[in-house]
């Protein structure tokens, strides 16, 4: 019963071997070479401290065009396998995906009105 | 090549409250996106309200339908229908508790604008304005949509569908408190980060579940606890993961630590549909797995259970004691009725199951009606949830005073209060499914919260009110029918509950 697992364990050999692999393989061939922005805490993206008076303000621009990225691809994601297998759903199937387009697109609906595509 | 596929038989009849639900709250959406700004909030009461309404009516033709739908994923039967019912009224309560503004002249508990820095000159101004994030009343139907969902749901990973739902827009609602906004979006940060860990173990627990039963049926499970020779380690690990995650969501110790944080920091009405509709929901879903999938099982599960219901039912009541606010003393105080429901899931009978209910729904209406009650006892800056600022409130506003005691009464079980029909369910049930022990710490715990919802009492009306303590608002018809329904409940189901109990009785039957 439990052999159905080595498969399993045999992966998570691999896939810790591979991270340690990689972290010591960095340590030792990688270049060191400090500068201000190496000693942030993320190299890139927002600075966390110190914050301006009131807790300041940042652009969350790029949140907003990756929240609706995932909106749309999960869409997609969904479309793929009814496209394979419509001819086997037959009207049922368009019924339900039309549905399901209609409601992502409610979620469109709101982003676009609410001024959510412009980016300024 | 795909194999072939066949599209599920799906009985629009028996799923009709929950489209009804889900179709408002996309409705709630398209209203924000194209209603003028001025209408929306007005728009979106009788729309929530209207659709809610429209489900309980859906709910009632519906009573009789026992059945599996949309392949054996769905089962409407008695408890989801019950359970469905009374998230339903309850939902109607608190979308009425949302909409409320007559309080201090501004726009609601909710707050007038998201995107604000919280304390920044632009956020003081739309504090007193009568501005609202009307986006809270989809939010909610999307939450409650999820909640009939969940006890609904009898295969595992529609239920992991169903908890998020139900969970995701109540990360963010707890965030949208109008004042001392920084407590609140730390309550929504903390609810966030928890609810997902606890999301994590549900899920792992289904695969492990998966793993055992090879389908995440509840009913196949069951069929595959009956096999002798399959991998009990596998459905042992399963189990208690899934546990971990349903645990959670009702606020069973050891996974209570956000409920006082999160009902303290949340803007009350929304802390009202988590303390009622929510444990309401998450016990369905509790019952379903236990009573369903592992019900063959009980004898392994129930010393799990049982430690967790006596832990539940001694560090509620025990913390509450020393609770200086008031919000956090109903926190500790709902911990502590969970454990007293556990009593009634850990009975596996027709009289646990049916006890169950029949506590859920007491309990959902009084905790309805108390938080409402917060919400009128105001001060300069808001709601006034420290206990000393309620002292004396007995000699300035005997009314709500006397309302407010008499609902902790029914929390502590008095008789002639729904809260005692509840109790002696529960532990009668108990008692006869074997639980002895734990109907004694079960009746030492109530007289513990028995002894500080009597403190808050004496203080309210034994104590001389404080020169510059706060005053209570006088509610508009939409608090007060909150407070007068859940009133009206609690006294009719302590008085006269044979009806409400014979009809957790007809609905105390799973379908597999």
């Amino acid at each position: 019963m439990l052999n159905n697992y080595v498969p399993i364990l045999v992966l998570f050999v691999l896939a810790f071997g591979f991270a340690g692999f990689s972290v010591g393989a960095a340590t030792f061939t990688g270049p060191r070479r400090y500068n201000r922005a190496k000693y942030d805490a993320y190299e890139c993206g927002i600075e966390p401290t110190p914050q301006p008076m009131g807790g300041g303000r940042f652009p969350v621009k790029f949140y907003l065009t990756a929240m609706l990225f995932i909106v749309f691809d999960i869409e997609i994601i969904f479309l793929y396998p009814w496209a394979v297998a419509f001819s086997q759903l037959k009207l049922f199937g368009l019924v339900e995906m039309a549905l399901f387009i209609g409601t992502v697109f409610i979620a469109y609906a709101y982003v676009w009105r609410r001024g959510g595509l412009e980016w300024d | 090549m795909p194999t072939d596929i066949q599209a599920p038989e799906i009985l629009y009849g028996p799923l009709s409250p929950m489209l009804i639900v889900f179709a408002a709250a996309c409705i709630g959406v398209l209203v924000e996106a194209l209603a003028p700004a001025a209408r929306r909030r007005g728009i979106q009461v009788v729309l929530a309200v209207g659709g809610l309404l429209a489900a309980l009516v859906a709910i009632i033709v519906q009573r009789g339908a026992r059945t599996l739908t949309a392949g054996d994923a769905i089962a409407v039967d008695g408890p989801t229908l019950f359970i469905q019912g009374v998230l339903v009224v309850l939902g109607v309560l608190s979308i009425l508790l949302l909409a409320e503004r007559g309080l201090d002249g501004s726009g609601g508990a909710v707050v007038a604008r998201a995107s604000t820095t919280p304390g920044s000159r632009e956020d003081m101004r739309l504090a007193d304005s009568d501005a609202m994030q009307s986006e809270v009343f989809p939010l909610a139907m999307f939450s409650l949509g999820g909640m009939m969902l969940f006890p609904a749901s009898n295969n595992l990973l529609l239920m992991f569908v169903a908890l998020e739902t139900l969970s995701f827009p109540l990360y963010l609602m707890a965030g949208l408190a109008r004042r001392r906004r920084l407590l609140s979006q730390e309550a929504a940060v903390k609810y966030f980060l928890l609810g997902a860990f606890a999301s994590a173990f549900f899920i792992y627990g289904v695969a492990l579940l998966y793993g055992y039963a090879g389908s995440v049926d509840a009913g196949k499970i069951f069929d595959a606890t009956g096999d002798v020779g399959s991998n009990d380690v596998l459905l042992y690990l399963g189990l208690a993961m899934l546990a971990v995650g349903l645990l959670f969501k009702i606020g069973a110790v050891p996974f209570q630590a956000w409920t006082p944080d999160v009902y303290q920091g949340s803007p009350t009405p929304v802390t009202a549909l988590m303390a009622a509709c929510t444990k309401i929901a998450a016990f369905g879903a509790v019952l379903r797995v236990f009573y369903v999938a592992v019900g063959r099982d009980q004898w392994d599960w129930r010393p799990m259970m049982w430690a967790i219901a006596i832990l539940t039912m001694v560090v509620g009541a025990i913390l509450a004691v020393t609770q200086t606010d008031v919000k956090r003393m109903l926190a500790y105080s709902s911990v502590a009725h969970t454990g007293f429901i556990l009593i009634g899931v850990i009975a596996v009978s027709k009289a646990g199951l049916s006890g169950t209910l029949f506590y859920l729904a007491t309990y959902g209406f009084t905790t309805m009606a108390a938080f409402a009650i917060v919400t009128l006892v105001r001060d300069s800056s808001g709601e006034a949830t420290h206990l000393a600022q309620w002292t004396g409130l007995g000699r300035r506003s005997p009314l709500v005073a006397g309302v407010f005691a008499f609902l902790l009464f029914a929390f502590a079980g008095i008789p002639l209060t729904s809260g005692f029909m509840a109790k002696f369910a529960v532990f009668q049930a108990g008692t006869a499914g074997g639980a002895g022990v734990l109907v004694v710490v079960g009746v030492v715990a109530s007289a513990v919260t028995a002894f500080f919802y009597a403190r808050v009492v004496v203080l309210m009306f034994f104590n001389e009110p404080a020169a510059d303590g706060p005053t209570v608002a006088i509610p508009s018809a939409l608090t007060a029918t909150t407070i007068a329904l859940g009133l009206a409940v609690t006294i009719v189901l302590g008085v006269y509950p044979q009806p409400m109990l014979d009809l957790a009785d007809q609905a105390a039957l799973f379908i597999r």
